[in-house]
């Protein structure tokens, strides 16, 4: 039975749990719910929850402890002798389960029955073959024992996913029941209607902790993995960055920093002047209509993808800065550089500097203005002596979480500064980011198990920590800052 | 009424100058606020002026996408080729491939060129069947297999011209460029030129851009959005009934019954870096979580919905509690007064008035969502996928595109054409994006509550 | 009418050469509203003159048409002469940058900048260049300090935020900022009403020594402290201007029925 067919079961026994559980409470006061504890609602809710939560709570459980566990029993069944020289008991096992998952769909092109099946021998059929028409590409020859370990794979997985079918399902009946038997006129249904609302709600919070939980774990226990293949020393200090397809590769993640400081400089130097310029015009300036106008149209840029910057530097900025400086210049044949790609991440974060200053410029009152005006200052020397000073704080974080953005930023690097990892000071080369990597790395065909493609995660995991430095300085910063007028 | 000039008695101080001359130090002051003035207007232009060049730079490529070059043909479908073994059964007629269908495109445009007496002269049958899209003879085979009565028939049969030929029509391709193009020569396009004046060949609205699946890498001219759009909308169906629910119960906790501790604190800062984790960060989770560690398929919706729903959460969580505490109040203290439960306060009052801003803020989070792209390259749904996914639910496991993903896509090929696709699809996208905030702007508009 | 009357028999009876500021027929919309009709007054130099009035009536808004305050807020339309030693300070070639430098103003709130208390009082005379060395600087922050009382608290922690001083502290900050300019007039906006009754007296002090070097004009809603340092005072009521004359003879004295009924405490 699917996922999907088992939720709705379970929904529809608790729906009809809500519908007789509400009648039950009726009946019981004949009709006068002045004398029940809750309104009948409440009683209907009450069965409800005892149906559906616990149901789907252990279906949840299950799903996530079945594959781990069925792993676990199959991989007994591969002995040494069965791992292919240069191959692991992990690609081994990846293979298992991908031809565990082929079994199906192969049975059903080939019209084998249950049993004909299980009479199958890797021995005496081509099931590479086979499992390949049906759409499973297999590096080798499938080993007899392998695909024994497949067929108990599958199996194990059909039988747990009835048990859990069976469990799920009972369950769901059974609090149906003990829910409605719970209710009598005195029952306090309105009570546990709440506080099991509440517990939702509590739990809903949880997700963003569990989401950075698993950003954490996932990322930390890939990086150990890598660290376990290639050393941590050469990953931080090597200056190379050279991956290989067959082993030996220089891993250095210096080069992929430096492109992608480089390129984040170029961005900033161009998005915060033009950015903060643009708030204090905004915000100090403009007459009402104009204000109208301009602040829409810059905060447009925020809106738009940045897969729509990544095309704009491939198509337009690229060729564009190519034609008429980098050649005519002598520095560069290249149409993606760290200029390309940091001049349109540049054109990306002015709204995002631009609205974060003008919040900041804004929160400074307006009684100090007054104070200056008064002394016969102008606007100007208001705000860069007044203004700026007292927005300082506020404005540092604006331009710590757009460096954030910048390091962190994909689309645009990918489409825009190449894929070359290189230490040049030329701005008009290509070169590369840690972010270009972990796309390239990880969208490849390479073997999921090798540093070449574990380095991904150590990657990312340096990507997360420096972003994450930054925007708890600059969330830091900004909540002192708005503190001070408040 | 004019008074006589006082000079006033000397105040001890600084003597007095005349307010009506405007002194050295002040003319300069003031040419500096000019020059202040004027670098915010700078500023301002700058940024106006990049989105003015980004929008054109996308229209002006992209545009083209929307019309393509068709061929109309009239086309005699010979039994005796398509069908050999004269049953009329499918399955027997599956056996004749697009070579045999490329064939009979050939000589029926051969033919259809003499009848209207175009000239041909000194080009091979090669090259004039060039200018046929390579996927027609599959359009074809299709078409038949669907329709077999169609055998025997003279059809008008509409296909793609090739991709080289579109381009010319569309100035992409020139004479001079064709001489230097392997896959196009002059002639062609001189032939090209004729075919239109009579009539063989149009150029019109392209459903199939909209509609139609991708295209391998040789038939630019085929290459469709369909599934793109298609695996972008149910993603987008999926993160609104993940992100939604969640997120307002979230905020609603947060918001009404979170009490102020160490616990709520850490939840909010993590919230609020949340909001700022680079995307491709939820890219990896996904790749890890929930491919690698759950089995989920690669390329499915369902895994790039969780992914983007777990990216939106921050967003929706931020404006649902904005919106919450923007509700005054009076209006909790009313409702709790006449003995209702802090949940009905809550789900009765507080939520409903908070609903527009709620609202808005999904709908702003959705259309984030829309235009992620680096977390769906590491899910695997940069893969090539020529099959529509089936309808929900199974269709949410299928594999399938993503919109800003069949961009990236159709850049990283080899053919100018594609360029061309890649804007039009950005204009899709940006199409979608101005819809939904333009839903945003009017729910908000409309219910905007002043208290 | 008789209010304009008495204003001219006034006027005519004053030493011409002792009038600083003179304002005739000010007129002051915001919008749609008329704020302020038919003000005529004449503020004297080395005086003290002194606005009361029930809150709203305008007096604020008129004192602000004195430096051309009004000019930032941008629905604000002034109409009428005010004159400046004879000039007339709406005239079109007139600079408010340059009218403000003479004409100083202290507000209702505190208002330090946040920065130190050296450069809050060194801002004025830094951005209209009033002293060629640091020296000099120093000795004008030290000047001002110290005529608003607040050298001998202050002179420890000159590079202190001068948000970190106490409410009263900071007004006489924001006082000898502005007299650090050397205006001719300056303008008090309810300059103690965020204070505690330890701080008025030493502001209201304050306002005694300045008038020696200045005019002051200052707007009060407390009619004791308008007779205690004033010696000219002008009642508001809204929008017009109702009663001008000395001090003691206002409060002694009322000529109209809605002065009397003020100060009597019956309009509020």
């Amino acid at each position: 039975m699917t996922v999907g067919l088992i939720l709705l079961i379970v929904l529809a026994i608790a729906l009809s749990g809500y519908v007789l559980g509400r009648r039950r409470s009726l009946r019981m006061v004949g009709g006068d719910i002045r004398k029940l504890h809750s309104l009948p609602g409440f009683y209907g809710q009450s069965v409800l929850i005892f149906a559906a939560v616990p149901a789907l709570l252990v279906m949840l459980g299950w799903m996530l402890l079945q594959p781990p566990l069925v792993d676990r029993h199959v991989a007994r069944l591969i002995t040494e002798a069965d791992i292919a020289e240069g191959s692991s008991r992990d690609l081994v096992m990846s293979d298992v389960r991908r031809i565990a998952d082929g079994l199906d769909q192969m049975m059903a092109a080939e019209n084998l029955s249950e049993d004909a099946l299980q009479a199958l021998d890797a021995g005496d059929s081509d099931i590479r073959a086979k499992l390949g028409n049906v759409g499973i590409a297999l590096g080798s020859d499938v080993r007899s024992a392998v695909f024994e370990a497949a067929k108990v794979y599958r199996d194990s997985a059909a039988t747990g996913r009835t048990l859990m079918t069976l469990a799920v399902i009972g369950l769901a009946l059974t609090g149906a029941v003990f829910g409605y038997l719970r209710i009598a006129p005195e029952y306090r249904a309105r009570n546990v209607a709440e506080t099991s609302v509440k517990a939702l709600l509590i739990l809903s919070s949880f997700v963003a902790v569990l989401t950075t939980v698993g950003i954490v774990l996932s990322l930390l226990f890939e990086s150990l993995h890598f660290f376990r293949l290639y050393p941590a020393r050469e990953f931080f200090f090597n200056l190379t960055w050279n991956p290989q397809f067959r082993g030996g590769s220089d891993l250095g993640i210096f080069p992929l920093l430096w492109g992608t400081l480089y390129v984040s400089f170029v961005a900033l130097v161009f998005a915060v002047p033009v950015g903060l310029m643009a708030a204090i015009y905004l915000a100090e300036y403009a007459s009402k209509p104009v204000r109208a106008v301009a602040k829409p149209l810059i905060e447009i840029l925020a809106g738009i993808p940045t897969i729509v910057y990544g095309l704009f530097a491939l198509i337009t900025i690229g060729p564009l800065l190519r034609d008429y400086f980098a050649q005519p210049l002598g520095l560069g044949a290249s149409s993606s550089s760290v200029m390309t790609a940091g001049l349109v991440m540049g054109i990306m974060l002015i709204p995002f500097v631009s609205s974060l200053s003008d919040d900041v410029i804004n929160a400074v009152p307006q009684a100090v203005r007054d104070g200056s005006y008064g002394l016969g200052a102008t606007q100007s020397e208001t705000i860069r002596q007044v203004i700026l000073p007292a927005a300082l704080p506020g404005i540092v974080g604006a331009i710590l979480l757009a460096a954030s953005r910048a390091i962190g930023e994909t689309m645009i690097v990918v489409m825009g500064a190449g894929a070359a990892a290189k230490l040049s000071l030329n701005p008009f080369e290509a070169m590369t980011t840690i972010t270009v990597k972990i796309v390239s790395q990880l969208t490849g065909d390479t073997e999921f198990a090798s540093p070449e493609t574990l380095v991904a995660f150590a990657l990312g995991l340096s990507l997360f920590v420096v972003t994450l430095g930054l925007n708890v300085i600059a969330l830091y910063v900004v909540r002192k800052y708005r503190e001070q007028y408040e | 009424m004019s008074m006589p000039q006082t000079t006033g008695p000397q105040t001890g101080h600084r003597a007095s100058k005349s307010l009506l001359e405007v002194d050295a130090g002040t003319r300069r002051r003031n040419r500096a606020e000019a020059r202040f003035r004027s670098y915010g207007i700078a500023a301002i232009g700058v940024a106006v002026l990049a989105l003015v060049l980004l929008v054109t730079s996308v229209l002006s490529n992209g545009l083209g996408a929307f019309r393509q070059t068709f061929v109309i043909m009239d086309i005699t479908l010979a039994a005796d080729t398509l069908d050999p073994s004269g049953t009329g059964d499918v399955d027997a007629m599956k056996r004749v491939s697009t070579i045999g269908y490329g064939k009979l495109l050939k000589t029926a445009l051969i033919a259809d060129l003499e009848s209207r007496g175009i000239p041909t002269e000194g080009m091979s049958e090669k090259e004039i069947a060039g200018l046929l899209s390579k996927e027609a003879p599959a359009q074809l085979r299709n078409m038949v297999l669907a329709d077999p009565s169609l055998i025997g028939q003279t059809i008008r049969f509409k296909t793609y011209a090739t991709g080289r030929v579109d381009g010319y029509f569309k100035g992409r391709v020139s004479m001079e460029s064709a001489e230097r193009d392997s896959n196009v020569t002059p002639a062609q396009l001189e032939l090209a030129d004729r075919m239109r004046a009579k009539g063989l060949m149009s150029v019109g609205f392209n459903w199939g851009f909209l509609f139609g699946p991708d295209a391998s890498e040789l038939r630019p001219e085929a290459a469709g959005l369909g599934i793109a759009i298609l695996g972008s909308a149910y993603m987008m169906i999926l993160v609104l009934v993940l992100a939604l629910p969640i997120g307002v119960a979230a905020s609603i906790y947060l918001e009404e019954f979170a009490p102020q501790n160490r616990w709520t604190d850490l939840i909010e800062v993590n919230i609020a870096n949340l909001a700022a984790v680079p995307s491709i960060v939820f890219g990896i989770l996904g790749l890890a979580l929930f491919i690698n560690f759950m089995g989920l398929p690669q390329s499915a919706p369902v895994v790039g919905a969780l992914v983007l729903t777990l990216m939106t959460l921050p967003t929706i969580i931020i404006a649902t509690r904005a919106s919450l505490k923007s509700v005054p109040p009076s209006i909790r203290s009313a409702a709790l007064g006449v003995g209702a439960s802090k949940m009905q306060t809550v789900f009765h009052h507080v939520l409903p008035l908070a609903m527009p801003g709620i609202l808005t803020g999904t709908i702003i989070g959705l259309a984030q969502a829309l235009g992620e792209t680096a977390p769906l390259l590491l899910i695997g749904m940069v893969a090539f996928v020529r099959d529509f996914p089936s309808a929900p639910p199974e269709g949410f496991m299928d594999p399938a595109a993503a919109l800003p993903v069949q961009v990236y896509n159709w850049t990283q090929r080899a053919d100018p054409a594609f360029v061309e696709r890649a804007s039009g699809a950005i204009i899709v996208l940006l199409a979608f994006l101005l819809t939904m905030n333009i839903v945003a702007i009017v729910l908000r508009r409309r219910f905007e509550r002043r208290w | 009418m008789m209010k304009d009357n008495r204003i001219e028999e006034r006027t005519v009876d004053m030493d011409m050469t002792e009038t600083k500021i003179s304002a005739r027929n000010v007129q002051v919309y915001y919008g749609e509203t008329h704020a302020i009709r038919d003000v005529d007054v004449d503020i004297l130099d080395k005086t003290v003159t002194a606005f009361i009035g029930p809150s709203g009536c305008g007096k604020s808004t008129f004192l602000r048409c004195l430096n051309r305050m009004n000019d930032t807020i941008p629905i604000c339309r002034v109409e009428g002469t005010i004159l400046l030693d004879g000039e007339d300070i709406y005239d079109k070639r007139v600079d408010p940058v340059q009218l403000r430098a003479r004409v100083g103003m202290v507000f209702q709130k505190p208002n330090p900048f946040p920065k130190s208390i050296y450069d809050n009082v060194a801002y004025g005379p830094r951005i209209h260049g009033l002293a060629r060395s640091k020296a000099e600087l120093d000795d004008i922050v030290e000047k001002s300090l110290r005529r608003a009382a607040l050298w001998s608290e202050a002179k420890d922690r000159l590079d202190q935020p001068g948000t970190g001083l106490s409410g009263g502290q900071q007004q006489r900050l924001c006082i000898a900022r502005a007299v650090a300019t050397e205006p001719e007039v300056l303008l008090m906006d309810e300059p103690c009403s965020a204070l505690d009754p330890i701080a008025t007296a030493q502001v209201e002090e304050l306002i005694d020594e300045l008038r020696r070097d200045y005019s002051v004009v200052i707007v009060t809603h407390s009619m004791q402290q308008a007779a205690r340092v004033s010696q000219k005072t002008a009642f508001f009521h809204l929008g017009s201007l109702v009663e001008f004359g000395e001090t003691g003879e206002i409060f002694t004295n009322p000529q109209d029925p809605r002065t009397e009924s003020y100060i009597t405490g019956r309009i509020g």
